[in-house]
C-alpha cells in the first residue's frame, strides 16, 4: 500500500524576538533585536500508510501544530524532506491542497456572515467538484452530520458545535483522500463528539481515508486511532500502536481507598511494604489511592481492609490520559 | 475561472449582508462633495476658469472623482494585514487557488457592489443638489469606462502591496494608513494634478497615483481630449504591468518568510 505521507528529518526554526526590559532597553531595541533560533520542529521523521488513522499528541508547543502547517503546503520547512500524496506540499500547493483536507479547530474556514450552503457552493466550485459527485457525496454526509437545516443560516449565528460539523462538511467536499484535523473536537460536547468521531470512523472505512489527527483529548485517539505519534519538544518521542503504550505503561491498578477515620502515609506504606505499591493522597479527607501491580490487588485490599475501617473502595484501570500526563512530565517513553 | 467569479458573486452577498451601511456612505459621499464644491465655488470666485477648468467642469471633477472611488476602492490591503495577524491566512493557504487572485476578486465584488449601491444612487441625488455636467458623448463613457477598471487594478495592486508587507512587519497599520493617505492625495482626488506647481507635476509623472484618480476624472470630464485620453490610458495601463513585478517577487519572498500567528 502507498504511503500517504513521508517525512524525513524534518526541522522548522523559527527566529524569536527577545525585549530587553526598561526604557533603556526598549530604546537599544529599536536599534537591535536580540534573538534565538527555536527549533520548533526538531528532525523529525515517519510515514503514514493509505488508510490509517494516526494520532498526533504532544503538550502545548510541542510543535504539532507547525508539522501540520509544513505537511499541509503552508509553512515552508527549514530542512528535511516531506511527501504527501506524492508531492511535495510548498512546492506545488494549488495542485497538493485539492487532495487534502483540513479542519482547524480554532479558526473557522467557512464565510462568516454568508450562509453555510454559499460557502460549500464556493468551495465545490473552487475545488471543482462535479454536480454528480457533489450530490452523491455531499448528501451523505450532510445527512450523517446533521446539518441540513443549517445550511441556510449565516455562520456567525450557529453555535460552536454546529459550526464544527459544518466546518468537517466544509473540509470533506472534494472527498480528500487525506485528512488533517488539528484540535477537531476543541469545547465541543460529549454528544458532538461522537457524532464527529462516529462520522471520521465511517468515511475512514468507506473511503480509505488517511486521517492525521491532533488533539488533546486523548479519548478522541482511544476512540479512533490504533496508533499514535507523540512530540515532546518538536522531537517525536512515541510512535506505536496506543494498545502497546498501554501495555508497557498502565499495567497497573488503581485502588481508591475512602476511610472511616485518618490515616497516615506512613502506616500505609509500612503495611504494604513487601509489594510494589504507591500511595497518594487523594483530593479529598481521607482518601487515599494506591497504585499497584495487577497481581496484588487482591494482597493489598485484603491488608487494609483487615486493618482499617472502609467507607468505600473503588478500583480503576490507570487510564491512557495518566499514562501521557506520566510520558509528558518525564518527557520520555521508556520499555 | 469559475471559482473566480463565484467570489465575486460571494462577495456581493457579504456587502449585501450589510446593505445598510451604504445609505450612509451615500450620505458621507454627497457631503463630501458637497464641501467641495463650495470650496472651489469660493475659489473661482469670478474668475471663469483656472488652468482651463471651468468651476462647473470642476463639480463635476469632484463628484466624479467621488464616486469613481467608491468602484475602485476597497479594503483588501486592511484585510489580508488582519488575516495574517490573525493567522487566518493559513486557511487561505489551504486552498488551491492563487490567494492574491482571490482577494482581488474579492475587492472586485466589493468595487461593483458599491458602484451598484452606492455610486449610481448617490450620483443621482448629487446631481439633483448640485449643478453637474455630464457628459452626453458615448465615447467618453467608453474612455471613462476603461479608465476607471485601469485604475481599479491600480489601486488593488498597490493594497496587495501594502498587505503583503505585512507577511514581513506582522503589523503595519502605520504604513496602511499613510498609504491610503498619500493615495488620496497624489492621485488627484482632493487636488487635480494639474494645479499642482510643475515640479509636483514633472515629480508625478513617475508615480503610479494619477493614474487611480486623476486621469479618469480628466477623461469624463472632458479636460482630456484625443491624444491625452490615449496617453492617460497607456500611463494606466503601462503601471497596471509594472505593478505586477513587486507583487510577484514580494509574494515569493513573503511565502518563505510566513509565520503563522497564535498557535
Amino acid at each position: 500500500m502507498a504511503n500517504a505521507i513521508e517525512v524525513e528529518q524534518l526541522r522548522k526554526e523559527f527566529k524569536s524576538y527577545s525585549s530587553r526590559s526598561g526604557l533603556m532597553g526598549a530604546f537599544r531595541d529599536l536599534f537591535t533585536r536580540n534573538y534565538k533560533i527555536i527549533r520548533a520542529v526538531n528532525d523529525i521523521s515517519f510515514t503514514v500508510k493509505q488508510g490509517e488513522m494516526v494520532g498526533y499528541i504532544g503538550e502545548n508547543g510541542a510543535g504539532k501544530s507547525t508539522t501540520i502547517k509544513m505537511l499541509t503546503g503552508i509553512l515552508t520547512p527549514t530542512s528535511g524532506k516531506i511527501i504527501v500524496n506524492g508531492m511535495n506540499p510548498h512546492k506545488e500547493r494549488e495542485k497538493f491542497v485539492q487532495t487534502i483536507g483540513v479542519v482547524f479547530g480554532q479558526r473557522s474556514q467557512l464565510w462568516w456572515d454568508i450562509a453555510v450552503q454559499e460557502s460549500f457552493r464556493l468551495l465545490k466550485k473552487v475545488y471543482r467538484v462535479s454536480d454528480q459527485a457533489y450530490k452523491e457525496h455531499m448528501e451523505h454526509v450532510i445527512e450523517t452530520l446533521d446539518i441540513g437545516p443549517l445550511l441556510d443560516k449565516p455562520v456567525r449565528k450557529l453555535s460552536l458545535g454546529q459550526r464544527m460539523r459544518c466546518e468537517l462538511a466544509a473540509a470533506l467536499i472534494h472527498n480528500p483522500p487525506l485528512l488533517f484535523l488539528d484540535e477537531p473536537t476543541i469545547g465541543l460536547d460529549v454528544l458532538v463528539k461522537l457524532k464527529i468521531r462516529k462520522f471520521l470512523k465511517e468515511i475512514n472505512e468507506k473511503y480509505n481515508t488517511t486521517i492525521l489527527l491532533t488533539t488533546h483529548d486523548i479519548s478522541d485517539i482511544e476512540a479512533l486511532c490504533e496508533r499514535v505519534i507523540m512530540l515532546d519538544e518538536g522531537k517525536i518521542i512515541y510512535d506505536g500502536s496506543l494498545q502497546e503504550l498501554k501495555t508497557n505503561w498502565g499495567e497497573g491498578k488503581q485502588i481508591q481507598f475512602q476511610f472511616a477515620q485518618e490515616v497516615i502515609q506512613e502506616e500505609l506504606n509500612i503495611l504494604t511494604a513487601d509489594l510494589k505499591v504507591q500511595w497518594q493522597a487523594g483530593e479529598r479527607v481521607n482518601v487515599w489511592t494506591a497504585y499497584v501491580l495487577p497481581t496484588d490487588v487482591s494482597d493489598v485490599i485484603g491488608r487494609v481492609v483487615a486493618k482499617y475501617e472502609m467507607k468505600d473502595i473503588n478500583i480503576n484501570e490507570i487510564s491512557t490520559e495518566e499514562i501521557i500526563r506520566n510520558i509528558y512530565e518525564e518527557g520520555a517513553v521508556h520499555g | 475561472m469559475a471559482k473566480y467569479i463565484e467570489m465575486i458573486r460571494i462577495r456581493f452577498l457579504m456587502m449585501l449582508a450589510y446593505r445598510t451601511n451604504y445609505y450612509s456612505g451615500i450620505l458621507i459621499y454627497s457631503i463630501n462633495i458637497g464641501a467641495y464644491y463650495f470650496l472651489w465655488s469660493a475659489i473661482y470666485g469670478d474668475k471663469p476658469s483656472i488652468q482651463g477648468m471651468s468651476v462647473l467642469q470642476m463639480t463635476t471633477y469632484v463628484a466624479v472623482a467621488w464616486m469613481a472611488r467608491a468602484f475602485y476602492f476597497n479594503n483588501i490591503d486592511r484585510e489580508i494585514a488582519m488575516e495574517i495577524k490573525e493567522g487566518k491566512v493559513a486557511t487561505e493557504l489551504i486552498r488551491p487557488y492563487s490567494y492574491l487572485g482571490m482577494k482581488t476578486m474579492q475587492g472586485l465584488g466589493e468595487g461593483i457592489f458599491r458602484l451598484l449601491f452606492l455610486s449610481f444612487p448617490g450620483m443621482v441625488i448629487v446631481s439633483l443638489l448640485f449643478p453637474l455636467e455630464l457628459t452626453t458623448d458615448i465615447s467618453t463613457w467608453g474612455y471613462f469606462a476603461v479608465s476607471i477598471i485601469l485604475s481599479f487594478i491600480i489601486n488593488s495592486e498597490l493594497n496587495l502591496i501594502a498587505g503583503i508587507i505585512t507577511f514581513f512587519t506582522l503589523n503595519n497599520e502605520g504604513l496602511l494608513r499613510a498609504k491610503r493617505f498619500v493615495i488620496d492625495l497624489f492621485s488627484g482626488l482632493i487636488l487635480p494634478i494639474s494645479f499642482y506647481p510643475d515640479w509636483a507635476q514633472e515629480m508625478m509623472k513617475y508615480f503610479p497615483f494619477q493614474g487611480i484618480s486623476y486621469i479618469p476624472s480628466m477623461i469624463f470630464t472632458e479636460s482630456f481630449q484625443g491624444q491625452q485620453i490615449i496617453d492617460g490610458l497607456m500611463f494606466q495601463l503601462m503601471w497596471s504591468l509594472i505593478l505586477l513585478i513587486p507583487i510577484q517577487l514580494l509574494w515569493r519572498a513573503a511565502k518563505k518568510q510566513l509565520v503563522i500567528q497564535g498557535g
